[in-house]
């Protein structure tokens, strides 16, 4: 996706996790009607496929959640009971930081394919493939390295959802603690 | 339908423009944003991490908040029988609360699948005054007649 992106020489442990598809999770929750009058609320969306019933059997058999909600289904409690320390999602995001030693990240891509609708009640599935890393690169932002990974997320059916790509930036704050 | 179709693919030609979109951003859009995402990460709600973490000038919008943005933008312009097919952007720089987003975009292409689907290619940018934050390429099935209806279209008569 990014020109920035591509695979350098990296460390084999790293190298060896490109195209491994991680983290297999379903989530905990299902997807609820309530929860998507947030995003819409937030965004100020009228669309009434997402307001009126008879509009969303018409048009898509039932009520549907927006298409650019995919990711929030799979997005952990931010706690849980049993569950230690911050709760995240990207895992394979976290995972990276902590392995370069950069403490901060920004995203700054993402790709949405959007397959079936995804309606309340549908329990959703995904697993974390990590696509690229680049070599060490500066921005006005800090020193690091840019990464690509893949979700794809399924169904309680098994039938794609649809499929996402980030791309992240990992990096380090120059010693000024300014823009470098 | 009985549904209104404010656009029908054979009324599109590329160079055709969408009506803009103008918001300001406040810290409730940018929170309210996050949290309907089930974001929870600090940078888009705590102020302090955001600029003395991050090094950035504010809190700021988070990456699927700005993805509903963008739907929001071509589902008001396509009406409730526009289907999202696809959809890139990249963020080139943060929104922040004070900023006043505005949403432009502009049809670079029509196309009738080899399943019969019809398409509009939009190229959509989102600038704060003269600064370009994000560019997002949609691909959204339209209708191609009034009878028609894309989210009918199912298993291998869906190519997103």
């Amino acid at each position: 996706m990014s020109d920035h992106t591509a695979t350098a020489d990296l460390p084999e442990d790293i190298a060896a996790l490109i195209g491994v598809s991680q983290y297999p999770i379903t989530a905990t929750f299902p997807v609820e009607r309530g929860y998507t009058y947030n995003t819409l609320a937030a965004t100020q969306n009228g669309n009434p496929l997402y307001w009126d019933e008879a509009v969303a059997s018409e048009v898509t058999g039932g009520m549907t959640a927006l298409p650019t909600t995919l990711s929030l289904w799979m997005r952990p409690h931010f706690w849980e009971p049993g569950a230690e320390g911050e709760q995240v999602a990207l895992q394979v995001h976290f995972d990276l930081k902590a392995r370069f030693e950069l403490p901060e990240a920004v995203m700054t891509d993402n790709t949405l394919i959007l397959h079936d609708p995804v309606r309340p009640g549908d329990v959703i599935s995904h697993a974390q493939v990590l696509r690229s890393v680049s070599g060490p690169k500066t921005t006005k932002l800090g020193s690091g390295r840019f990464w690509v990974i893949d979700i794809e997320y399924r169904n309680q059916d098994g039938a794609l959802v649809g499929i996402e790509s980030y791309t992240g930036f990992g990096y380090r704050r120059d010693s000024n603690g300014g823009a470098s | 339908m009985n549904v209104p179709i404010p656009v029908v693919a054979g009324d599109l030609s590329a160079g055709d423009s969408l009506p803009e979109l103008v918001v300001e951003v406040t810290p409730t859009t940018v929170v309210l944003g996050a949290l309907a995402s089930r974001d929870w990460r600090p940078m888009h709600h705590d102020y302090k991490f955001a600029t003395e973490r991050n090094g950035v000038a504010d809190i700021f919008l988070n990456t699927p908040n700005q993805a509903a943005w963008f739907e929001r933008y071509v589902t008001d312009w396509t009406g409730p029988l526009g289907r999202p097919g696809r959809m890139t952007f990249r963020m080139r720089d943060s929104i922040f609360p004070g900023d006043r987003m505005v949403f432009s975009g502009v049809v670079t292409e029509t196309t009738t699948d080899e399943v019969g689907c019809s398409w509009a290619a939009l190229e959509v940018t989102l600038k704060v005054g003269d600064r370009v934050c994000s560019t997002c390429q949609v691909r959204v099935a339209v209708p191609a007649n009034s009878d028609d209806n894309p989210w009918a279209r199912r298993g291998d008569r869906w190519v997103p």
